[in-house]
Formats: structure tokens, C-alpha cells, sequence
């Protein structure tokens, strides 16, 4: 890879501005570039919350993206609104069980990853975008396995570290989902 | 790699003061930068220093005023209706000659306008928000490594010339997060204060740190040393990075996230063979006059394209700068907006083919 941008999106409250974050710290202990941006803005309240993350093995332009390689979404409206963005080639990854709506453009590769059943089944709910991470992960190879590890258990508080072997379960999942 | 760490801009902000010896911070929270108030509540208690949070924006700098006065390094931070409220503190820091930091992390305004990014407050802190003749050294980074570098820097620069250093960023470069190597120890400069207000503790020496002076020629002395040293500051402090000057056709200044975008504008530009070179001012003020004159004199370059997150503030210090020599365009956004890099090259591309 060179340079990869990645927009996350979905509701406020799904964990999106964390998922972006576990994404990119996940790439910087691979010793790449990243950045992370999150929405801040009004949008956050009741609507959609996104991040923009670029990972690249050379020192980052803009961390704003008007153009992305990846879209991660985790509901309908983030699908419609940045469907749009994903550059001809760049890939979708989308939770299935959330939105029943597939991307109508035809020069992009959509993965459907039934990512908040599967977590759900497994005990959590909230790990629908480990899940995600791992399909991320497993398809574009934008930071391994072991670091995405690492990037969990520097971001999770130590009384939660009983749980990242449940995530990587279930990041494993996703990690295999083509 | 392994001392790298994730941080917000803002996050940089605090742990940086923290590095270079500040020990006391007084802020009242306004978003896009409340996490740095927020880091240091928690950071301040690990080394002893003081965290307040103050009334108000008002009262902040009228704190920095008196802690920075007995000798302390000190910071506050705020956004632009904040740092408005602070401009009467910023003119009599000016007035007393105190070191001081102040971080404006912009948002968009006239007014409350909203929280979004902006660099609409470059003529308020540039040019001087408060009364008088005065100047404040306005640092303005494009990354988090480099806003937490600068940040360690504006302390010394304050310390140094006994002025007030603003950090100005927009919300893009205190919100987002990048790698940051935060050093192990730091040769962190002493500045002997042998005017501080400390309470006699060199000796049986009254100090007084005041700004009011009844006697006109007293007051004419002190503007005319005020003004001797920022000419010794616009001497020795200009910072500027450019970038494929050597034979831009085109020329883009800006600065904070608007460089950001123009390093992938002159990527692109590339590509369909336009070259575009960027200056990108770091000393806000001093301003960097030399290298754009320069640059405006070469036969190579076309014409200057300024982009700003404002109606158009930076852009006239350009001109003067270019000083009729070249065209300089001006391109901006407003309100939270940010002009997309195909917005940009559009332009670009409109002035390569001779249409402007």
C-alpha cells in the first residue's frame, strides 16, 4: 500500500470516532503516517457522525477528504450520503444487518459484512465495528492483526482488557469476510 | 517509534506547555478547544501545577496577567468569541511587557457563528484585536507534531522578548489526530526574570508591572523600545516552510489546514503538469515579506493564489509583500465551509491557461 483514505461513518453513539481511532492508531504502530479527523460539527447531535482517516506510508496532505478509497458504513443515511465519495475501484464495506440498501454504483466493490448480528451472537453488540476493522484489516491490509491488538489495549481502559480477546474474536471474523 | 503516540491537536497543545516548564493554565471551555482545559485538569495535579478554570475569558487573562507577572509561565487558551473577550488583556500585556501564551483554536464567526473551522481571527490577533500599538508574535502550525513543537517554542519566545505569543489554529489542526514524538527531557531554556513581580525574593527591589503611564514622554520611551523590539523580533524570528518554489508558475499562500489542502493541490497540479509551489507562513507575524517578494520577482512564477478559511485577511499582507509585482488571486471559504482540493486546482488550472 501507499496511501489509503477511509471514511467511517454511521450514527452518533456507534462507536465510529473510536473505530477511526482504534484504525489509525492500529496503522501508526505499523510504523506508517496517519491521520484522524473527526466530524465535530452540529451533524454529531441526534444525526450521522463520521471521521476521515488517511494511512499512508508517506507524510499525509490533507487529513480532509473529499475523495475516499474506503467507505466504512454503519447505517443507511451514511451510505446515501457518501456513497458518492468512494473513488472509481474503492471499496464499501457496509453492516448488513443495519442497512438493508446496497451501494448502485457499479465501479466500486461492496463487502456486506452482517457486522451487528455477528456481535450481537457473540455477546456484544458494540463490537460491530471491531468486526468491520477486521474485514478492513483482512481486504486492504492497512495494519495487521498484532497491531490492531496493541491499538486495542492502549485505547481501552485496563478494567476493560478482559474483554479485547472477545473483540479479536470477533475482529478474526470480520478479518476473514471477503 | 515507540515514544510515537496518537494525539489530538489540541491534546498536543497541553502536554507541550507542560514540556516546556508551564506549570499554571487558566481557560473557561469553548469548543473546538475545551480537550486542552480538559487534558490539563487531569495533567497539572501529576507535576504540581495549577489548573483553574476561571469565570470567565475575562478573568482567564487577567490571571495570566498576574501569574505570568510574578515570573511564572502560563498559558490560556480559548476560541474566537473567547479570545475576543481577552483582547483589553492582551493590549495591557502588551503595555507591561509580560510573557505570555495564548492558544485561539478558531472557530467560525462574525458572533457566536458556530463551531466549525476557521481562520477568520488572523486580523485580530495578527494586526492587534485590542487598542494601542502593539504586536503579539502569532505562531501558526499545519500539524499536530508541529503544533506540539511550536508550543514548547512560544514559551521561550515569550520569555525572550517579554511578549505575548498566540498559537492560532483552526479547529481542523486542534481537533484532528496525527503522530506526535514528545521528547524524554527537554533542554528546557531558564530565562532570568529580574523583573518579575516575585514578591522580593531578589532582594529588598520594588517591581511594578503596570501599563499606565501619565507621563507622555515615559509613554513615548516605551513605545519606542516596544517598537525597537519587534523590529529585532521581525529580524530574527520570521519561520516559513516552502515548498517546489524552485519553478512554480503558481504560487499558493496559506496557511494551518489550507496548506494541508494545497500539498495535495500541487501533487495533483503536477500530474497534469502545472507546477505550483506553496509558501506557507509559520510566523503569522513576523510575517515572512522577504521570501514572497522574492519569489514574486521571478520570471518563472505566474501568479500568487492565497487560500484562507475567511473572507480574505492573510492575503492582504500577501500583497503588500508582492507589492504589485505579480497578480495575487484570492480564494476563500466562510461560515465552517472548507474549499475542497478540486475547488482549488479548478482555480489553478483557470490560471495556468492564462484566465485570470
Amino acid at each position: 500500500m501507499s496511501e489509503f483514505s477511509i471514511i467511517i461513518s454511521g450514527f452518533g453513539g456507534q462507536g465510529v470516532l473510536s473505530a477511526g481511532r482504534m484504525a489509525a492508531l492500529a496503522a501508526m504502530l505499523e510504523g506508517r503516517e496517519v491521520s484522524w479527523l473527526p466530524s465535530y460539527g452540529p451533524e454529531m447531535r441526534g444525526g450521522t457522525a463520521n471521521c476521515s482517516v488517511v494511512i499512508s506510508d508517506e507524510p499525509i496532505g490533507s487529513p480532509l477528504l473529499s475523495s475516499c478509497d474506503v467507505l466504512i458504513a454503519l447505517n443507511r443515511p451514511s451510505l446515501e450520503k457518501f456513497e458518492k465519495t468512494v473513488k472509481k475501484g474503492g471499496t464499501v464495506i457496509l453492516d448488513s444487518s443495519l442497512v438493508e440498501i446496497r451501494p448502485s454504483r457499479e465501479d466500486i466493490r461492496t463487502i456486506a459484512v452482517p457486522a451487528s448480528d455477528t456481535a450481537s451472537e457473540n455477546g456484544n453488540m458494540a463490537f460491530a465495528g471491531v468486526m468491520l476493522l477486521g474485514c478492513l484489516s483482512g481486504n486492504l491490509n492497512c495494519y495487521n492483526r498484532d497491531n490492531f491488538r496493541k491499538a486495542l489495549e492502549e485505547i481501552l481502559p485496563a478494567k476493560k482488557h478482559d474483554l479485547i480477546p472477545l473483540e479479536m474474536e470477533i475482529f478474526d471474523k470480520g478479518y476473514h469476510y471477503v | 517509534m515507540s515514544n510515537r503516540v496518537l494525539m489530538k491537536g489540541n491534546e498536543a497543545i497541553a502536554e507541550a506547555a507542560v514540556k516546556a516548564g508551564c506549570r499554571h493554565y487558566f481557560g473557561y471551555p469553548i469548543t473546538p478547544q475545551t480537550e486542552i482545559a480538559h487534558y490539563l485538569a487531569k495533567r497539572m495535579k501529576d507535576v504540581d501545577g495549577v489548573f483553574l478554570q476561571a469565570e470567565s475569558e475575562v478573568a482567564a487573562i487577567n490571571m495570566v496577567y498576574g501569574a505570568a507577572g510574578a515570573g511564572a509561565r502560563v498559558l490560556t487558551s480559548s476560541s474566537s468569541p473567547g479570545i475576543s473577550l481577552k483582547q483589553e488583556g492582551f493590549s495591557y500585556i502588551a503595555g507591561a511587557e509580560i510573557p505570555s501564551v495564548v492558544v485561539n483554536v478558531m472557530r467560525c464567526g462574525p458572533g457566536l457563528g458556530g463551531i466549525l473551522p476557521a481562520q477568520g481571527d488572523y486580523f485580530q490577533c495578527v494586526k492587534g484585536g485590542g487598542h494601542g500599538d502593539y504586536k503579539n508574535l502569532v505562531l501558526a502550525a499545519s500539524g499536530v507534531q508541529e503544533l506540539f513543537s511550536l508550543t514548547m517554542e512560544a514559551f521561550d519566545l515569550a520569555d525572550k522578548y517579554r511578549i505575548l505569543v498566540v498559537i492560532l489554529a483552526d479547529g481542523t489542526i486542534g481537533q484532528m489526530m496525527e503522530p506526535v514524538i514528545i521528547p524524554e527531557d527537554t533542554d528546557m531554556k531558564i530565562f532570568d526574570k529580574p523583573w518579575a513581580a516575585s514578591g522580593k525574593k531578589g532582594g529588598n527591589v520594588h517591581h511594578t508591572i503596570k501599563s499606565i503611564y501619565i507621563d507622555p514622554v515615559v509613554l513615548e520611551g516605551l513605545n519606542n523600545r516596544l517598537q525597537s523590539k519587534y523590529r529585532e523580533i521581525e529580524a530574527n524570528e520570521v519561520r516559513v516552510e516552502t515548498s517546489a518554489l524552485e519553478d512554480a508558475e503558481i504560487v499558493i499562500t496559506a496557511f494551518g489546514t489550507c496548506a494541508r489542502i494545497a500539498k495535495n493541490v500541487i501533487k495533483e497540479a503536477a500530474r497534469e503538469g502545472i507546477k505550483v509551489g506553496l509558501i506557507r507562513p509559520i510566523t503569522l507575524w513576523p510575517f515572512p515579506v522577504e521570501i514572497i517578494s522574492e519569489t514574486a520577482r521571478k520570471d518563472s512564477v505566474k501568479a500568487f493564489l492565497d487560500i484562507e478559511l475567511n473572507a480574505g485577511q492573510m492575503v492582504e499582507d500577501v500583497r503588500l509583500a508582492v507589492n504589485g509585482k505579480k497578480e495575487v488571486l484570492f480564494h476563500g471559504r466562510t461560515g465552517g465551509m472548507i474549499p475542497s482540493q478540486e475547488e482549488i486546482l479548478d482555480i489553478v488550472r483557470r490560471i495556468a491557461g492564462g484566465g485570470f
